[in-house]
């Protein structure tokens, strides 16, 4: 190939020299070029290297379709792979390296690999994965595992920056009475019609230019009245979107389109995203997306320098450059013929094969038209240097001479752009007079114009636009007939003479060969989704846009049936492959997802806490002095609850308020215990199942009043647990006369907990007496008044085992409590603690929390089927009775010491007999800590059959992968205080 | 993305609901038989269809909707509220 810009002609803009970096070389192109256009003009021919075989590939189409020119840009922290150089806008100082190749896509050491390529062949992975040959000895993974390192390194394409994306992405709505994708002369026409009969249109474009079609025709007519419809666009208040790609249709009118703001700059404003990913919502669709031309397979059919006659049209008219001197342009149909005469007239030698041999245009000036010749392998190292043909004989395809060439177009016919149609599920309808998918019925709100419906001329396009446009409106109008060609379509998927290898590619991009397919159906592969999912075809980032249906018509031969009756697989989005950054937005780093504070939030950080995320909420972790680590802040802390008392905010707890005559039956149904005769005042600890029997959630509910409750809930499961109680009462028990509200923002609250906590919080209500033992008795609940008039409320309940209370007040009194409490506190020696010491404390006490219900666990597997009433019904106690939910073998729920009390362990240990550590064990260990009381580390977790099957075994908590087994002892939940006497104190 | 007309607030995307679950289950009695709630939560119909099903508002009212809902298009065919007395108010009947 030896292309070479044109000193005129084209859309480029000469005046306006871009430098850019191609491989390191400092390269020039034009204002209006695509990083292909400039490559071809700087002669460029290797842009690729293939992705199983490390083939060199070079330029093979101009659009989206593109399998060959895949190329990274950008450096470091922006660099950005898989790139088609045709889509890619140049600009100055724009970077650009081949990829997939060591060291350079020129000199590819990996190409060797080429030479083992029946190793590569379809479904290697799996063969080589069940210890087939040719690895049989490997048998297994541990082999594989080695081969997939260097077969990963070897196959595959850019590698991505690892690096955080320094780039902004936005989200955007949109809304519009019609939109009208591609831009084309159908897509101009339709909008601008739309337009002038008052409709609100959104016109979008995935190319940086409108036009279409019209770029790449050589008529200045042509171009003319791209410009005469875009000025009139404009006019009509048609909101216009470039370089904006819907990649995906969604129900009710919704579009996905993703606008590449600054992709194109040189310089962006540092206020722009990179790209926008936008919801727009449309009353009606029309598709104008357009057809792509496909090839053929024969062999080499995926050298440099071989592309398709609308490609080297767009390069010769659009981008000014004739991208070969000696060309052979091979064709099924008459698309070619005037590419052909636009070559010739630019200088260059033509030959036109065409696989009819009744085709009845003529030869266009200067073409050397041959009848009845197809392209059968094509023959050159670094690019194409020759073509040989072949002709039908007898049915069979027979050699029929060679042409020397530096450039082979091959066109196979056009495939409407029926994606975003596909994606609704309209089921595309195979013609077989045209040899393409035609879109099917689609909704009644999407409409399709132009060549997307199979309609070749440009006037068809754009009265096919127009008349689109009415029927939107409403009119009653006729659309222009599918087709156009003088002479039909010689359907023409493979060119193969019998007795000739040939390496023929029908998926370049994922190196998938015609070999491939029919090793697939020899293998049993018949369906079109397994041939997809056992070959990869058509699963590269182009999405087999150009051979799909080569390997659909290679199937259906092989099956000896027809194309129809193959089918086609279901496209999907994306369209063209889209940036996760730009699915993410803003969502990314603090803003993934929301944050909640607690309304003491401000103040714990004032006094030093380190923070952790607990859900959504951050809470305080623990409350480092000078020199503390967390080890040692943490076991400091919890010792002062033992000792004096401590802190803690609780305010993330779920609160419910359950009110209304039924409140009382209401909960006596969804709890597992009896709630029908708790006194006002008084509080209790509840256990709520799901209907299928296992724990849902734990928490103590306060009757505030004959009708008034309210309930807490564990700070993970709050949303969970307000859904279900509205489900309930909304779905199933609408009998019942209650009310659910919300109010976990409503209350700030704190645990104040230790032997102190008494001391510490008389001083600060209005009547110290309110918390006597006899006026507030362990599971009492009353209003109390703060000093300065607080009105909150105040009930005495423990996690930790200690005598301690729980202080709720309207949110913005939180502060004004923890002004009243901490100086207290502080007199007492007690301390500010966070979740950590509150988990020892917890384990110590072998209280459950979300760890240990973590939804696959039952009311007795925890420990607690004494809360389970066996006098009353309750949400859950059908299913939990279930066989496999009362298996006595079944984990339960156990503590575990270390057997010498001086060894450490980590939650997620697997507990194990002895010897019989592979498998799933007997057990786990679900949270540890250092136990200040004990003096030792201590865990709880669950194991099979629970203490007594365990009681004088060995046991080892074991933990391949971090530290390795530890002996360990398994002894009752409750490791310290078992009676409770400290709590009741 | 499928646009839920909530009789309530009005329509909506989905990404404000949350989807609940076969609207056509009647629960049985807390103290029916293991057999009835094993047939209520486990053996479900997978409809191709048109089904009933159950919504919440949740971004929005927090009500709780019965939507019927055809699961090959996505196509809404009705949507109330499932609580015969939000309906009600709803109508102006109450």
């Amino acid at each position: 190939m030896t292309a070479r810009r044109l000193s005129s002609g084209g859309r480029i803009d000469r005046s306006q020299t871009v430098t850019f970096r191609w491989d390191g070389k400092r390269l020039q192109g034009f204002a209006g070029d695509t990083l292909a256009s400039a490559l071809l003009a700087n002669n460029q021919r290797i842009i690729g290297r293939s992705f199983k075989y490390h083939r060199p590939r070079g330029v093979m189409s101009a659009g989206v379709e593109e399998s060959g020119a895949i190329v990274t840009t950008g450096r470091g922290a922006r660099s950005e792979p898989n790139v088609k150089a045709t889509q890619q806008e140049l600009f100055e100082g724009l970077v650009a390296s081949g990829q997939n190749a060591w060291p350079s896509v020129r000199h590819d050491v990996g190409a060797v690999s080429g030479l083992f390529s029946r190793f590569f062949a379809a479904g290697f992975y799996y063969k080589t994965f069940m210890g087939l040959p040719p690895f049989e000895t490997g048998r297994g993974t541990g082999i594989w595992m080695q081969y997939e390192k260097l077969i990963r390194k070897a196959a595959g394409m850019g590698s991505a920056s690892r690096l955080p994306d320094p780039d902004v992405y936005d989200h955007a709505h949109g809304f519009c009475d019609v939109l009208v994708v591609g831009a084309g002369p159908a897509g101009l026409a339709a909008a601008l019609e739309l337009a002038q009969q008052g409709r609100d249109v959104v016109l979008v474009e995935q190319d940086f230019e409108l036009g279409g079609d019209y770029l790449a025709q050589s008529d200045p007519q042509a171009i003319t009245r791209r410009d005469t419809q875009v000025a009139a666009l404009r006019a009509a208040g048609v909101r216009i979107m470039t370089r904006t790609t819907a990649f995906g249709l969604y129900d009710n009118g919704v579009a996905g389109l993703l606008e590449r703001v600054t992709d194109h700059l040189a310089s962006p404003d540092a206020s722009l995203p990179r790209q926008r990913f936008w919801t727009m919502r449309a009353g009606r669709t029309v598709l104008a997306t357009g057809a792509l031309e496909r090839f053929i397979s024969f062999g080499n059919n995926d050298l440099p320098g071989v592309m398709t006659p609308n490609a080297a049209r767009s390069y010769l008219n659009r981008f000014g450059v004739l991208p070969g001197q000696r060309i052979v342009v091979a064709t099924n149909n008459d698309s070619a013929y005037a590419v052909a005469g636009e070559l010739a007239a630019a200088g260059a030698q033509v030959i036109l094969a065409d696989a009819r041999s009744d085709a009845a245009l003529v030869a266009p000036k200067g073409v050397e038209l041959r009848q009845g010749l197809a392209p059968f392998n094509a023959s050159g190292g670094r690019g194409v240097s020759g073509i040989e043909f072949a002709s039908q004989q007898g049915g069979a395809w027979r050699v029929a001479g060679r042409e020397a060439c530096d450039l082979l177009l091959v066109s196979g016919g056009w495939s409407p752009v029926i994606n975003l149609a596909s994606h609704l599920g309209a089921r595309p309808i195979w013609d077989s007079a045209l040899a393409c998918f035609l879109p099917g019925k689609t909704r009644s709100d999407i409409h399709m114009a132009g060549s997307a419906a199979g309609v070749w001329q440009t006037e068809a396009c754009e009265a096919s636009g127009t008349a689109v446009a009415r029927q939107v409106i409403g009119a009653d109008t006729a659309l222009p007939a599918a087709g156009g060609w003088q002479t039909p379509i010689a359907p023409l998927y493979e060119v193969r003479v019998p007795g000739r290898r040939t390496k023929a590619f029908v998926d370049p991009q994922h190196d998938v060969t015609g070999d491939d397919v029919r090793l697939a159906h020899q293998e049993g592969f018949v369906s079109v989704e397994h041939l997809k999912r056992y070959t990869t075809l058509g699963m590269a980032t182009d999405q087999g846009k150009m051979g799909n249906i080569i390997g659909l018509a290679m199937m259906a031969e092989a099956l000896g049936r027809e194309i129809p009756q193959v089918g086609t697989t279901r496209f999907r989005p994306p369209y063209t492959p889209v940036a996760i950054g730009a699915l993410a937005g803003r969502h990314t780093g603090p803003h993934a997802k929301p944050l909640r504070r607690t309304p003491l939030h401000d103040w714990n950080l004032r006094q030093g806490a380190v923070m952790t995320d607990a859900g959504l909420w951050h809470r305080p972790w623990y409350f480092p002095h000078a020199g503390e680590g967390m080890a040692e802040a943490y076991v400091r802390e919890a010792t002062a609850v033992r000792e004096t008392v401590g802190i803690c905010d609780v305010s993330s707890l779920g609160k419910i308020a359950i009110q209304g005559p039924d409140a009382t039956e209401f909960l006596n149904r969804i709890y597992t215990n009896p709630f029908a005769k708790l006194p006002i005042g008084r509080a209790r600890y509840g256990i709520m199942l799901r209907d299928d029997g296992i724990v849902m959630d734990d928490g103590t509910t306060w009757r505030l009043g004959e009708s008034d409750y309210l309930m807490t809930t564990t700070t993970t499961n709050a949303g969970k647990v307000m859904v279900f109680l509205e489900e309930l009462l909304h779905t199933r028990w609408q009998d019942l006369r209650v009310h659910v509200t919300s109010v976990s923002d409503h209350w700030a609250g704190v645990s104040i907990a230790g032997p102190k906590s008494r001391e510490v919080i008389a001083p600060c209500l209005e009547d110290g007496e309110a918390v006597t033992n006899d006026n507030l008795p362990f599971l009492g609940v009353r209003p109390v008044r703060l000093k300065g008039g607080i009105e909150g409320l105040i009930a005495r309940i423990s996690f930790s085992g200690e005598l301690a209370y729980e202080i709720y007040v309207p949110s913005g009194y939180g502060e004004a409590m923890m002004a009243l409490l901490w100086p207290q506190a502080q007199a007492q020696n007690g301390v500010l603690y966070g979740l950590e010491a509150l988990g020892a404390l917890r384990i110590e006490k072998g209280h459950v929390t979300g760890a240990e219900l973590d939804g696959r666990m039952t009311i007795d597997d925890a420990g607690l089927g004494k809360m389970a009433s066996p006098k009353k019904t309750f949400i859950g106690d059908a299913l939990r009775r279930r066989p496999e939910l009362t298996d006595p073998n079944r984990p339960q729920l156990v503590g575990v010491f270390p057997k010498i009390r001086s060894d450490t362990f980590n939650a997620g240990a697997l507990l194990t007999a002895p010897g019989e550590d592979s498998g799933f064990g007997d057990g786990w260990l679900t949270a540890v800590t250092h136990s200040p009381a004990l003096g030792h580390w201590i865990g709880i977790g669950y194991i099979a059959g629970g203490v007594a099957a365990w009681e004088g075994r060995r046991v080892l908590a074991s933990d391949p992968t971090r530290r390795g087994p530890v002996e360990v002892e398994i002894v009752p939940p409750i490791m310290f205080d078992p009676k409770g006497d400290r709590m009741h104190g | 993305m499928i646009i839920l007309n909530c009789p309530f607030c009005g329509p909506r995307d989905h990404s404000e609901f949350d989807y609940g679950g076969d609207g056509s289950i009647t629960y049985p009695s807390l103290d029916a038989p293991v057999e009835d709630w094993h047939a209520a939560v486990f053996l479900r119909d997978n409809i191709c269809g048109v089904q009933t099903e159950t919504w919440q508002h949740t971004q929005g009212c927090r009500m709780w909707l019965l939507v019927e809902r055809d699961t090959m298009s996505h196509e809404v065919h009705s949507i109330r509220p499932a609580h015969p007395g939000h309906a009600a108010v709803l109508e102006g009947k109450v």
